[in-house]
């Protein structure tokens, strides 16, 4: 399994990806009941068995489902006997993928399984996100997902980078999109609704709900042998700024075109862009980070306006962009994910697919 | 197949934490109605102030004092205020800088309504009738009348009369809905009537109580519902000497595992109706139902002959 480090650097690539129908409530389902469908579909796509997985990594958050070491439940669809190697982020299941992907560059596997999964609806999102805010000065105050969204799509307003009838194009743009997306909670158009937080409305805000995805990494000949056309991971970063809101310029987005940088995005120009704003103005800030132009195909998903289960949104990115590039839909895709208050912290992979002949 | 169960369920508890020198003095200083910042290296002064300079991560220990008015530089209108949130009637969040600050603080804003607010406007502190040294002793901004000020800093020592604030409790509280899903619904709805089931995994056939609705071994979906025990066998146990808070059982008395019969698995249960001391690997036992209990409430001797080794081996 472990290959021999010769000092040059190993190609890895997302071989296969699988994802649940995202929906607002599965009180019927535990959370490994959501999830084993999406690892089962995931490995009978390459073949594979959990025996010949080299590493397994996986992302989540015991504040949704309000259980502590929920992951090591979830574990049980995997499989973890004989003994697996193994690993766990308490983050998006992105933040997994870089961990997969640093793990099979260094030599240590050939093959990774990662997964992330969210049930949101056994408690109330908005209100559990503010647990992972500054305890001392922010946490206190309660202000919830929406209200600090709110303040950065105000100062973008302000600043004259957007506007609402902006905003409501955004969020049509994505639902139409996800029409096409038969996992996407919310597809096809719908009323923009009243004030939330303003200036944020019902449509600028992502649904609520839970899901799951998982995705195979191989490197080299394994993804040549595992997948038709694998999609390259070209490069990965991600970047954190300041927990505190008032110290940033909620109008920019300084990690994450750092990230983009160090990963390589803007060597070439990308056909498409998988990015993960739960909320509209938010994909106002990444365009502008990103240097996306309308050349770009923007989430053709209907990214998290559609279907945004918490933990699993930003690797439904990564696995959206390499479903492309598997299905020759894509050549040169940039996939984004995003955690913490106003893009607080944020990844950036850049995929391609081979020519093809 | 019972429908789905739910129960609320209620995460609770008290964060105790410890503030460093520039916290403290921050917080004790709400409790004196004075806003302190730090100054960085590079000149800037940050509200609400942090130990180490976000940019360079140098130390700084430098406090100057600001004003307590400000400018708003970002707002958002919150028309259903939630629990825990400083109002209880609809409010703006706004991002304060406050005069001679660089950065922002994050707080209500009590106005009329949302025409009422605006960035640029001018605001100050409303403080807290009772003050404790927490963020909280800002009860919010209101409006105010006065104009920016050309606000000198001045630097202050951090000492405040009585003494100084070293630690806040953050009680966090969480509502949920519990629902256990389809495999651990069917196990529940079973102990209603008294009886144990576990789920038989379809690839390596062992039976799993209580049943997860995955065999942890193979990775694969159980479905196949087993009624096992009610008797079962001892195979590991402890003496427990000290007594759990909120829990009426005398000690000392025995936990043990035991493997019901037909379970691949052994599951956790206390021993009762035999002196602790007595308690054995092989012992042979039986659930004691609790009066209107959903669940054993322990589990006494049966009498039989304690069961060969070789016949619980593999479960240890």
């Amino acid at each position: 399994m472990t290959g021999e480090f010769t000092g040059a650097p190993r190609n890895v690539a997302v071989v296969a990806c699988a994802q649940s129908d995202h929906r607002r409530r599965t009180d019927e389902l535990s959370e490994v009941e959501m999830l084993m469908p999406v690892l089962h579909e995931v490995l009978e796509r390459t073949g594979l068995t959990t025996a010949d997985i080299g590493f397994t990594c996986s992302g989540s958050s015991d504040y949704l489902a309000g259980r502590a070491f929920s992951f090591t439940m979830a574990l049980d669809g995997v499989g973890a006997w004989p003994p697996i190697s193994e690993s766990h982020v308490e983050t998006d299941g992105a933040w997994a993928l870089y961990e997969a992907w640093v793990k099979l560059l260094t030599g240590d596997a050939d093959t990774a399984l990662v997964y992330a999964y969210g049930k949101s609806s056994p408690g109330s999102v908005r209100d559990v996100l503010t647990r992972q805010l500054d305890p001392y000065y922010v946490a206190p105050l309660w202000p919830d997902s929406v209200a600090l969204a709110a303040l950065q799509a105000q100062a973008l307003i302000d600043a004259g980078h957007t506007d609402e009838p902006a905003l409501a194009a955004v969020a049509a743009r994505s639902r139409d999109a996800a029409d096409g997306n038969a996992h996407a909670q919310l597809p096809g158009a719908r009323p923009q609704g009243e004030y939330v937080v303003r200036p944020l409305r019902t449509g600028d805000c992502p649904p609520i709900g839970d899901g799951a995805v998982a995705v195979v990494l191989a490197a080299g000949d394994r993804a040549r042998a595992l997948c038709p056309r694998p999609a390259w991971i070209r490069g990965m970063d991600h970047r954190v700024e300041a927990h505190s809101l008032g110290v940033r310029d909620l109008t920019e987005s300084p990690s994450t075109r750092l990230a983009a940088e160090r990963a390589g995005a803007f060597a070439r120009p990308v056909d498409t862009a998988e990015l993960h704003a739960p909320f509209t103005s938010q994909e106002v800030v990444l365009r502008k980070a990103l240097r996306l132009d309308d050349s770009v195909l923007v989430n053709p998903s209907g990214g998290a306006l559609a279907a945004n289960p918490v933990m699993a949104a930003g690797l439904v990115r990564v696995a959206e962009a390499a479903g492309r590039i598997h299905r020759g839909a894509s050549d040169r895709a940039l996939a984004h994910a995003t955690s913490g208050p106003c893009l607080q912290q944020n990844l950036v992979a850049v995929l391609e697919g081979e020519a093809r002949a | 197949m019972p429908d789905a169960l739910s129960a609320p369920m209620v995460v609770e508890f008290p964060f105790t934490r410890s503030l460093g020198p520039v916290q403290s003095a921050f917080l004790t200083g709400l409790r004196a109605r004075t806003v302190l910042g730090v100054r960085t290296t590079a000149g800037r002064v940050l509200v609400p102030p942090v130990e180490y300079d976000p940019e360079t991560a140098e130390e700084i220990r430098d406090l100057v004092e600001v004003a307590a008015t400000g400018t708003v530089t970002t707002w958002a209108w919150n028309p259903a205020p939630r629990r825990g949130q400083p109002l209880d009637t609809p409010f703006a969040w706004v991002l304060v800088r406050l005069d001679g600050a660089d950065t922002a603080l994050l707080h209500a804003l009590d106005a009329a309504g949302p025409d009422a607010v605006r960035t640029g406007l001018r605001v100050r502190v409303r403080w807290a009738a009772e003050r404790t040294g927490a963020i909280t002793d800002i009860a919010c901004f209101e409006p105010c009348e006065e104009g920016p000020t050309d606000h000198q800093v001045t630097a202050h020592g951090g000492a405040f009369a009585g003494d100084a604030v070293t630690g806040i409790v953050a009680p966090a509280r969480l509502d949920y809905t519990y629902t256990p899903g389809r495999a651990q619904t069917g196990y529940l709805a079973a102990l209603a009537e008294r009886r144990t089931v576990g789920e038989r995994c379809p690839r390596c056939s062992k039976v799993y109580v209580p049943p997860r609705g995955a065999c942890p071994t193979c990775g694969v979906a159980t479905a196949e519902q087993v009624e096992v025990g009610p008797r079962g066998t001892v195979t590991t146990f402890c003496v427990v000497n000290i007594k759990a808070k909120n829990l009426e059982i005398e000690v000392p008395y025995v936990y043990a595992h035991i493997a019901l019969d037909g379970a691949d698995l052994a599951l956790h249960g206390r021993i009762g109706g035999i002196p602790y001391d007595q308690v054995r690997m092989g012992l042979r036992v039986e659930p004691v139902w609790s009066e209107d209990g959903r669940h054993p409430d322990h589990y006494r001797p049966t009498g039989e002959p304690d069961a060969d080794y070789d016949t619980y081996k593999e479960l240890l």
